[in-house]
């Protein structure tokens, strides 16, 4: 990253001119193994020399303390629940990322702001305001999407952690249980992920495929990333 | 910001710290519960889901300006979504000290983009009344230097780097704050209070125009206010049986 380059505004009380680190962003809805796939790029890079920083929503330690607590409660509204992780977002960016981003690491994270779009649009917010207030964020070098189908998803989840109350969605019951709920509302997230792929150029990735295939096509898109400077 | 076409009517105070708006809105709270009125009232920065996490931040210095203002909005669409915008969906009289408009005087102060912080609070909507509280800044100051023990620091200001000195810091700060109030005038359509007459006098001019605004307006009937539904004859309706 050259010339940092914002959404919006970005932080006009501090502006940024060059940004020698690089930001790569692995998306995707709840289960896709954006986890491991991270831990596999870090290992990657850091063998190639590379200085890496990872990080992912919710774990501002600003605001981690404080949203996970209104998650266990029930109180937490759209608009509410939307502005708490944007806040996290923004620690997070300005005080981890961008610092990282400056010292030249590589900054895998876990997610970025188009999550959060994606799970408040769902729940019916308007795609206009989150754009607007997601004007402070970077441009990632790389957003890759890993894509995948709630057949896949559902396989994953009862291999791995079960289904949970917010992977479910169920603060916006679809319908009567929690299994016909994930269904519902993993599909309708996967629909938003899609639709904001094409707006913001997502690099997607099948993660139906095995670990190691997907690991090697993120690895080959780095690697021109970096044969690029 | 768009038009309160809910039942309840919204009517905000906004000024600096200082201005003596929290003592007039007080003042209005009790003036309308005692006229049987159905009054919810609501304050900056008061929101329970999200005060552990200001308290840290705060504590900790750890707030920018972009932080403190997302935050503070948080905080603000935490009272909105499950107090103000329902309480006049019912049609109460909601009354808050401070609004959005805080938060683009003193965001903007701190150097976040005015725009932004417009759209960020765009789910808002505007009140019938913004009563803004004008007063001289050596007032305001010399009100809060004798009123309180110390001045806190993201309060004076601290962390825009404008003076080692608290007090200065402060009143630096606060006359940024000023300057982004009286641009917002026309915008938000504030009525101007002189926040320097005296303190009943000031509330007799709040009473009228809160009295101006609520002609032809019914408003929902307070329950607990007994002796004065008694006073109102409500009619039957027709139809109905006794």
């Amino acid at each position: 990253m050259s010339e940092s380059e914002f959404y919006g505004v970005g932080f006009p009380y501090n502006p940024i001119k060059e940004l020698p680190g690089k930001l790569i962003v692995l998306e995707g809805t709840d289960g896709v193994g954006r986890s491991t796939q991270i831990q596999l790029l870090r290992n990657w890079l850091e063998t190639n020399g590379y200085a890496v920083s990872d990080t992912g929503l919710r774990r501002s330690p600003m605001t981690q303390p404080g949203l996970n607590a209104a998650r266990s409660g029930h109180t937490m509204g759209r608009l509410t629940m939307n502005l708490f992780y944007a806040t996290d977002f923004a620690d997070r960016l300005e005080n981890q990322i961008i610092p990282a981003l400056k010292a030249g690491f590589f900054v895998l994270s876990d997610r970025y702001f188009y999550s959060i779009m994606a799970r408040d649009i769902v729940r019916g917010a308007d795609l206009q305001w989150a754009r607007k207030i997601y004007g402070f964020a970077l441009k990632p070098d790389l957003v890759f999407y890993l894509k995948t189908d709630v057949p896949t998803l559902v396989s994953r989840m009862v291999h791995g952690r079960g289904f949970n109350y917010w992977e479910a969605g169920m603060d916006i019951r679809c319908a009567d249980n929690l299994y016909d709920n994930f269904c519902n509302y993993q599909g309708k997230l996967i629909e938003q992920y899609d639709l904001l792929s094409k707006e913001y150029g997502f690099i997607e990735v099948d993660s139906t495929k095995s670990v190691n295939l997907v690991f090697d096509d993120l690895r080959r898109k780095i690697r021109d990333l970096i044969k690029m400077d | 910001m768009n038009k309160n076409d809910c039942k309840g009517k919204l009517i905000v105070v906004e000024g600096i710290d200082g201005s003596g708006k929290s003592t007039q809105i007080d003042l209005l709270n009790k003036w309308l519960q005692s006229q049987g009125r159905s009054v919810y009232f609501s304050e900056w920065n008061s929101s329970d889901l999200v005060k552990s996490t200001t308290r840290f931040a705060k504590d900790e210095k750890a707030f920018t300006p972009t932080t403190f203002s997302l935050l503070q909005a948080t905080d603000f669409s935490d009272r909105w979504e499950n107090y103000i915008f329902p309480m006049l969906q019912a049609g109460a009289i909601v009354l808050a000290d401070r609004y959005a408009f805080t938060a683009f005087a003193r965001d903007v102060s701190r150097g976040v983009d005015p725009t932004w912080v417009r759209d960020l609070y765009s789910f808002a909507l505007q009140p019938d009344l913004v009563l803004y509280f004008r007063v001289p800044l050596d007032i305001a100051v010399e009100r809060i230097l004798s009123g309180r023990a110390k001045i806190k620091y993201y309060e004076a200001g601290m962390d825009l780097g404008l003076s080692d000195n608290k007090v200065t810091s402060f009143r630096l700060f606060q006359q940024k704050i000023v300057d982004e109030y009286e641009k917002m005038v026309d915008e938000f359509n504030f009525t101007v209070i002189d926040g320097s007459l005296p303190v009943q006098q000031q509330q007799k001019l709040l009473r009228s125009y809160v009295r101006k605004n609520l002609i032809g307006w019914k408003g929902l009937p307070n329950p607990t206010a007994r002796s004065h539904q008694r006073r109102i004859q409500a009619p039957l309706t027709p139809g109905e049986s006794s």
